[in-house]
């Protein structure tokens, strides 16, 4: 295998497992502060152990998320040397803002939040639990405008040719707030916050289904619900603000998203399909014209096909277009989820609905799903450029580094990561069994 | 002085910082074989337990700081030193992973297997940092593309390694330090006696290493030619660190800690100064060495950065020490 393939396959291996962590513990941090509220406004002993219940599965998610996430902030240099040398004048002070502005925030309180409940008032521990969620919440911040503007670069010109071209940036606030940096930050805040309300649902449906700790259950279920509910009609109106950006500075990738080849009007958006990409066309469900009024609200308004853009220039457009529409079917799934929940949680028969609740108990798998396949369509979507437009990922990868040195990182990364997985998932197991009573404390080295 | 010896300054203070925080949570972990029972250990991790996150992110954000200040050091550095990086990380992953998951299943096995993952990760990191730092002070091959044209094993030099195990010795002392100040009783007896007979490892160690340096690495020997007051810098680090052995005699780890503190610091301004204006020199081939000019983002870029970092450091700075002063005092065997 070449070492550009080889050194993508383990940029996706390490973000993409990376990535099942920090959206659940943005979306618990939002979901702590509002049980630690409770507590502190109404004194109810059940929010405080509520609280600390869910702190401690916080606790597990973010020392992983920390774990696999330093991977990544060494991971530019180490295999994308080349690519760090073009963008480093515009894209380094992101990820430098990211840990002076955010990551420190996070993890210092969060020593406080695991083990400071009896060292300091409680209103600086609702303050900490505020500072930790709002930590999460500017440290994925700082990644997305690096991200995007890898997507949609903004506020840089380029300086010097061939191998010694490198971006530098003229306007700061032009690349931190590019075309698609606010878009796609609300739509990856969305997301989180559903995985940590889906999660806390599927937790609370278990407890309910199973007849434990059905207190703090209900009262959970509703604290995620409401989250879930609101996050995923939230996704509709961000996944469309997204979808027009990505219409008007990424149409390559939008075309592959659903498989338009031919630049038409009233552009099709298919419910699901196969994309036969040999005679360019796909086979599957279309709705005529919804993607034209989508993106341009009228469905007589063309939109570009994938012929207008050169073969070389093209993504993968079959794969794009599968991980774009089951992204977009787990929402459509997760908005009936908890729309129902709102329904029966209305008319007061929440917990008696066990059709409901078995429904919910698997159910923290559908935003992380989302997410992966999410960002699967977006970056592979951007291919095959690594900053669109400007710099193409076979010329991004590192000179020095060859194929089997990454074979072997590659091979000590994923079974690090298979031993990670396994230990959260264990462990994590352990903390739902033992449930939020403080009857019997858990063993802990602490 | 320049935006670009700035931002020099500020990467050396970055690095520094993370010797002087993270240093003593890794020296824990190089010590924690020699606690004798599972009480003495998880006393010794649950020390550590509230900061080692945060301070650990003084790495994440030197790196962020060099990517952003001098993208072809990142560049260079981190793809040139591939295979030591990626053992880094795999030895910072494994710490976390045992300071997190040891304390989760109550078998001896388990725990044990977490003790042995927790030392040998804490020990790989540090001689892996060493021997880094050693080698960049000594000059790595580079080709005149900027590119590393070494090899993994080229970094095991001698020189490097001494390096590496100074620093294994230093992080233990400081670390042994950390726990005189944090634990009571017997524990705190056995951690001023691991203080002693790891300070008689540093001690020679960190003569045998400035003697190295300034016999062997001539850009030592030249920066005390050129600036003889730049001698102080090791001479009051020897002093601070021969007031470590004072203090520890006196029985004030406090004091020790903060002597040998400052020692890391003066070291740290010694090779800071060494390197100055080199980031990454070249060795055999000086001309080919990345310095603070020709390895730099744009001035603007500089000049954000410093906004960014005068403006954020001073309040991270301030709510760190208002952290560990929550966690002041002996530690709780049970913290939650």
């Amino acid at each position: 295998m070449s070492v550009e393939l080889l050194a993508r396959i383990q940029f996706a291996l390490t973000v993409g497992f990376h990535y099942l962590y920090p959206p659940l513990s943005i979306g618990l941090g939002v979901l702590i502060v509002c049980l630690e509220g409770r507590w502190f406004f109404s004194q109810d002993p059940l929010y405080r152990r509520l609280s600390e219940f869910w702190t401690r599965i916080f606790g597990l998610t973010f020392a992983v998320g920390v774990a696999t996430g330093i991977v990544m902030e060494f991971e530019f240099g180490t295999n994308w040397a080349s690519y760090s040398r073009f963008v480093g004048d515009v894209f380094g002070s992101p990820l430098a803002a990211e840990g002076v502005f955010a990551f420190f925030l996070e993890s210092i309180f969060l020593g406080v939040l695991l083990f400071g409940r009896g060292r300091v008032t409680p209103r600086f521990y609702l303050a900490s639990s505020v500072l930790v969620a709002l930590g999460a919440h500017l440290s994925a911040f700082w990644i997305i405008v690096a991200n995007s503007w890898q997507q949609t670069p903004a506020g840089f010109h380029i300086v010097g040719e061939g191998l010694k071209a490198r971006a530098e940036i003229t306007d700061f606030w032009a690349m931190v707030f590019n075309p698609s940096t606010l878009d796609r930050y609300s739509h990856v805040l969305g997301g989180a916050w559903m995985t940590g309300a889906f999660f806390m649902v599927s937790v609370s449906a278990y407890y309910l289904l199973r007849k434990r700790h059905e207190d703090g259950a209900k009262a959970s279920l509703k604290t995620g619900l409401a989250l879930a509910a609101l996050a995923s009609i939230l996704q509709l109106g961000t996944g469309h603000v997204s979808a027009i950006t990505v219409a008007k500075h990424q149409p390559a990738k939008l075309a592959a998203f659903e498989g338009l080849y031919e630049t038409r009007t009233w552009a099709p958006l298919y419910a699901f399909g196969w994309v036969d990409a040999k005679n360019e066309r796909v086979i599957g469900l279309p709705v005529p014209g919804l993607l034209s009024l989508l993106v341009h609200f009228d469905p007589r308004v063309p939109v570009t096909g994938l012929r207008e853009i050169p073969a070389q220039d093209r993504p993968p457009v079959n794969f794009v277009f599968q991980t774009y529409h089951i992204m977009i079917g787990l929402g459509m799934l997760m908005i009936g989820l908890s729309a129902a929940g709102l329904f029966f949680w209305w008319r007061g028969s929440l917990f008696e609905q066990r059709w409901l609740l078995r429904a919910y108990l698997p159910s923290f798998l559908l935003p992380q799903i989302a997410n992966q396949t999410g960002w699967i369509s977006a970056e592979v979507g951007r291919q095959p450029w690594i900053v669109y437009n400007l710099l193409r990922t076979s010329q991004g990868f590192s000179k020095t580094v060859g194929a089997s040195e990454i074979l072997f990182s590659l091979i000590l990364f994923a079974l690090l990561y298979a031993l990670i997985f396994i230990l959260f998932a264990m462990t994590l197991w352990n903390k739902i069994e033992h449930g939020p009573d403080e009857a019997t404390q858990e063993p802990t080295w602490t | 002085m320049d935006l670009n010896t700035v931002w020099f300054a500020l990467v050396v203070a970055l690095l520094t910082g993370y010797a002087l925080l993270d240093g003593f949570d890794l020296g824990v972990g190089i010590l924690h074989p020699l606690a004798q029972d599972g009480e003495e250990r998880r006393m010794l991790m649950s020390s550590i337990a509230p900061v080692w996150d945060g301070n650990e992110v003084w790495l994440l954000t030197g790196g962020g700081a060099i990517f952003a200040a001098f993208p072809n050091v990142y560049a260079t550095l981190f793809s040139g030193f591939y295979l030591a990086l990626i053992l880094l990380l795999a030895a910072l992953i494994l710490r976390a992973l045992s300071l997190e998951f040891r304390g989760q299943r109550p078998e001896p096995s388990w725990r044990n297997a977490w003790d042995w993952t927790f030392a040998g990760a804490s020990l790989v990191a540090s001689l892996l940092l060493g021997t880094a730092l050693g080698n960049i002070v000594r000059g790595v091959p580079i080709g005149t593309d900027g590119e590393f044209s070494g090899s993994f094993l080229g970094l095991l030099n001698p020189y490097g390694l001494l390096m590496g195990a100074f620093a294994c010795a230093l992080f233990a002392l400081h670390g042994a330090l950390y726990l005189g100040c944090k634990t009571e009783g017997s524990l705190r007896e056995k951690a001023l006696a691991w203080a002693q007979s790891s300070f008689n490892i540093f001690g020679v160690l960190l003569a045998m290493m400035l003697c190295a340096s300034l016999f062997f690495i001539p850009r030592i020997g030249e920066l005390l030619r050129l600036h003889p007051a730049a001698l102080a810098l090791p001479l009051l680090a020897v002093l601070a660190a021969a007031d470590v052995r004072r203090e520890l005699g006196c029985g004030s780890p406090h004091r020790a800690l903060l002597a040998l503190s400052a020692s890391i610091v003066l070291l740290a301004a010694l090779f800071g100064a060494s390197l100055y204006p080199d980031l990454l020199p070249s060795l055999p081939s000086p001309e080919n060495s990345l310095d603070i000019y020709n390895a730099c983002s744009s001035p603007k870029t500089l000049k954000i950065m410093l906004v960014i970092a005068l403006t954020g450091m001073p309040v991270v700075v301030a709510y760190q020490a208002f952290v560990y002063r929550i966690f002041r005092g002996k530690v709780r065997p049970d913290a939650y």
